[in-house]
């Protein structure tokens, strides 16, 4: 994957994408401020969702000893993965002993961080996305770009050829002479994937929420598609990242009023499905959790950035992103877009590689994503965090253990360029005399810039050095009081 | 009352007509202000570039130089943040180093005590008519760290609409940010020139012949947008606007 801004490059000039993201980012923005402003004690729910998931992270270890006990007492069996490989082996491992060969799925970010289809399709298992959106991704052979609409980037005509041209390689062809009206979108889809609900012998899903006093699982969604996925397979595997917790069904009275209003802008979501262990002649008879660390623990190490594992994913950051809306989910490199995936993933895979370490520059710092977050992650401050660790290095946790990595690579220059400004910076008669050198040579000063600077000059003009820095003016003339002193250079 | 003019490293080299008309601005409203010459710069740059520890030095000096004044007045929003905003962070953050208390309690004293152009004006003057004259039709792009940091509101509104002459066009999408965002401007110059062309576009859309804002950063940019689009609106910084009087334009 390529750093940030070489990923973003087409998608600005995109006009088709720009256009989709644009329209659809606009849309959901203006709903969501509706929905919230009917609350009137959003700050106060916004405090409490934050302080729930601080209490909870702080107190991680004895809460996942909580869950693991109520859901074993429950009848489900607890798996821990401290990776991705791990989580992948786990889940093959469990699908393999049902002796099946094809799972349905409802959206689950956890197995995409994972890369869990494609671990299942290395051993010939089938995974079938079941929720809308990811089933227009899936059958696009495409990315998701959005956490909550991963197919945001897709308008409608783009979905009617997808399922057309892809359906039948996966099952039920579309119907003939289908058209792009949602509706019937719609319709072919939901025949499409009847079939497979009533195949699936095992589900695999994700969960917004794992409630620890009594070892339930959550989701929240829109479709219903979900709620098959989690009821008719005779085993569900759910893939959950440790940070899911909450300690009691209380606290999810906090949630359930925030997320649907920050995602979907709906006052509830449709659907809320809660599932136990497992119930004699109810639902699957076999029910697995598979814990997912994959970098979690590494990010409640640090100070700073650990505010990241509140999310809950509703994307509202995303949304009002004025970044995310020109580049495009897939410039992001991972499962996490926008400004909430600009800090999360550099953090759960460490600033090694190109794009992880270009992710804290993907920000303008306007802080538009902090103001909307319902659990008040300050998204800005982790930025400039992490901007330190790129250019700086210095001691993380990495697997567990204190390491000290070192600046990314191509900061060299900015490193010393940064240095020399402040060397300037501190002594009043160093910035003056660059100043002044400045303005003497203000009428060979080129238009447009070379290296660097060309990504200014490019598509802006620069603007002119002026005759006289205003502290040559103050002293000039004491701050416009003096008679003025020599001739007026400053027109 | 003993107000010092913090004016800005980018101000005093590219913009002084900025410094000017503040230092004029104030002076007509009975201020007598004083540009303390040891300033530079607070370290905004270095700091939200991830040079966090280039950026103390810097905040150091700025407390040296402005902790004996009673009111720090600042033309920029951003820059003004940094004080605000961020130096009780960067204190915050040394102390959580174990690097002890010396930087948080060298620059508590003048974060209460600086404040934005508009702010000074609204909440310490108190004034909202400062009897300016300005006889163009002018649209306002609130910066998001004016916005968002220091929560100028509808002060800057206020003061613009008590201009003589002056006809104050909404600008859609206002609050959204203009691209600028300090080097955001050159590591991802693709998207912040996107992001520039939009704002320009919609303030285009409102039919004024200038946009007007509290921080020279963003017009840098807004104002190179327009120039290469040839739009032949102007930007002007705020203190421009209200310091400019009926007598002088006669
Ligand atoms: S960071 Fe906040 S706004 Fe963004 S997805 Fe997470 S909870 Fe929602």
């Amino acid at each position: 994957m390529p750093a940030f801004p070489k990923a973003a490059h087409e998608a600005v000039h995109n006009q088709t994408l720009r256009g989709n993201l644009r329209h659809a980012t606009h849309t959901i923005r203006a709903k969501r401020a509706n929905a919230v402003a009917e609350v009137s004690d959003w700050a106060e729910l916004r405090e409490a969702g934050k302080q729930i998931k601080d209490h909870t992270l702080r107190h991680l270890d004895r809460y996942l000893v909580q869950l693991e006990e109520s859901v074993t007492a429950a009848g489900g069996t607890v798996h821990w993965a401290a990776d991705a490989d791990e989580a992948n082996r786990i889940v093959t491992y469990l699908v393999k002993a049902t002796g099946e060969s094809e799972v349905v799925k409802v959206k689950s970010m956890a197995t995409q961080e994972i890369g869990l289809n494609e671990a299942l399709e290395a051993e010939g298992i089938n995974a079938y996305e079941t929720d809308l959106a990811e089933l227009i991704v899936q059958l696009g052979k495409d990315r998701p770009s959005h956490i909550l609409v991963p197919a945001i980037h897709r308008n409608r005509g783009e979905i009617r050829e997808i399922f057309a041209r892809e359906m039948s390689e996966w099952g039920r062809p579309a119907p003939e002479g289908l058209t792009d009206t949602p509706a019937e979108l719609a319709d072919a889809a939901r025949l499409h994937l009847r079939e497979k609900f009533l195949r699936a012998k095992v589900g695999v899903s994700g969960a917004n929420f794992m409630v620890a006093e009594t070892g339930t699982l959550v989701v929240v969604e829109s479709e219903g598609n979900g709620r098959m996925c989690l009821t008719l397979p005779e085993t569900l595997i759910s893939v959950v990242g440790i940070e899911k917790i909450v300690p009691t069904w209380q606290d999810l009275e906090v949630f359930l009023q925030t997320l649907p209003r920050s995602s979907t802008a709906e006052r509830m979501n449709p659907y809320t499905s809660t599932w136990t262990g497992t119930t004699d002649e109810d639902g699957p008879r076999d029910f697995h959790l598979v814990l997912i660390d994959n970098g979690r623990t590494d990010t409640l190490a640090d100070e700073v950035g650990r505010q990241a594992l509140r999310c809950i994913r509703c994307s509202a950051c995303l949304n009002v992103c004025p970044v995310y809306e020109r580049a495009g989910g897939h410039a992001y490199g991972s499962v996490y877009p926008g400004p909430i995936g600009a800090i999360l993933s550099p953090q759960l895979r460490g600033t090694g590689s190109e794009i992880d370490a270009s992710l804290p520059y993907a920000s303008s710092l306007c802080g538009a994503c902090y103001d909307v977050c319902p659990v008040a992650i300050d998204i800005p401050e982790v930025l400039v965090h992490l901007r330190e660790r790129v250019v700086q290095g210095g001691a993380v946790t990495r697997e567990g253990a204190k390491v000290v990595v070192k600046p990314a690579k191509g900061h060299a220059a900015e490193r010393a360029a940064m240095r020399a400004a402040r060397w300037a910076f501190s002594r009043p008669g160093a910035l003056r005399a660059g100043q002044r050198v400045a303005s003497r040579t203000r009428r060979f000063h080129p238009r447009t810039l070379p290296g660097p600077g060309k990504a200014w000059s490019g598509t802006r003009a620069l603007p002119p050095v002026p005759a006289e820095p205003f502290r040559d003016w103050w002293q000039r003339t004491g701050g416009g009081k003096l008679p003025q002193g020599g001739k007026d250079t400053s027109k | 009352m003993r107000v010092a003019l913090f004016l800005t490293c980018v101000n005093d080299t590219l913009y002084p007509d900025t410094g000017r008309a503040v230092v004029k601005l104030l002076t007509r409203l009975g201020v007598d202000v004083d540009f303390p010459m040891a300033q530079t710069c607070c370290g905004q740059a270095h700091y939200n570039t991830g040079y966090r520890h280039e950026a103390e030095p810097l905040a150091r000096h700025f407390s040296d130089v402005f902790g004996e004044y009673d009111a720090i007045v600042t033309p920029s929003g951003s820059c003004g943040a940094m004080v605000r905003e961020l130096y009780p962070r960067m204190g915050e953050r040394a102390r959580a180093e174990g690097r002890g208390d010396g930087l948080a309690t060298t620059l508590a004293p003048v974060v209460p005590k600086t404040y934005e152009l508009t702010e000074f004006l609204v909440d310490v003057l108190k004034v909202t008519d400062v009897g300016a004259y300005y006889p163009h039709t002018v649209t306002y792009h609130p910066t998001c760290h004016g916005l968002r940091s220091l929560g100028l509101g509808d002060r800057p509104r206020r003061l613009l609409r008590s201009v003589k002459g002056l006809e104050l066009k909404e600008l859609p999408g206002a609050d959204e940010c203009c691209g600028f965002g300090g080097t955001f401007a050159l590591k991802n110059s693709d998207v912040s020139a996107a992001m520039g062309a939009d704002k320009v576009r919609n303030a285009e859309s409102t039919g004024a012949d200038v946009l007007c804002a509290a921080d020279n950063s963003c017009l840098m940019h807004i104002g190179g947008t327009m120039t290469r689009l040839r739009t032949g609106m102007r930007p002007v910084h705020i203190a421009e606007i209200l310091a400019s009087t009926e007598e002088e334009r006669a």
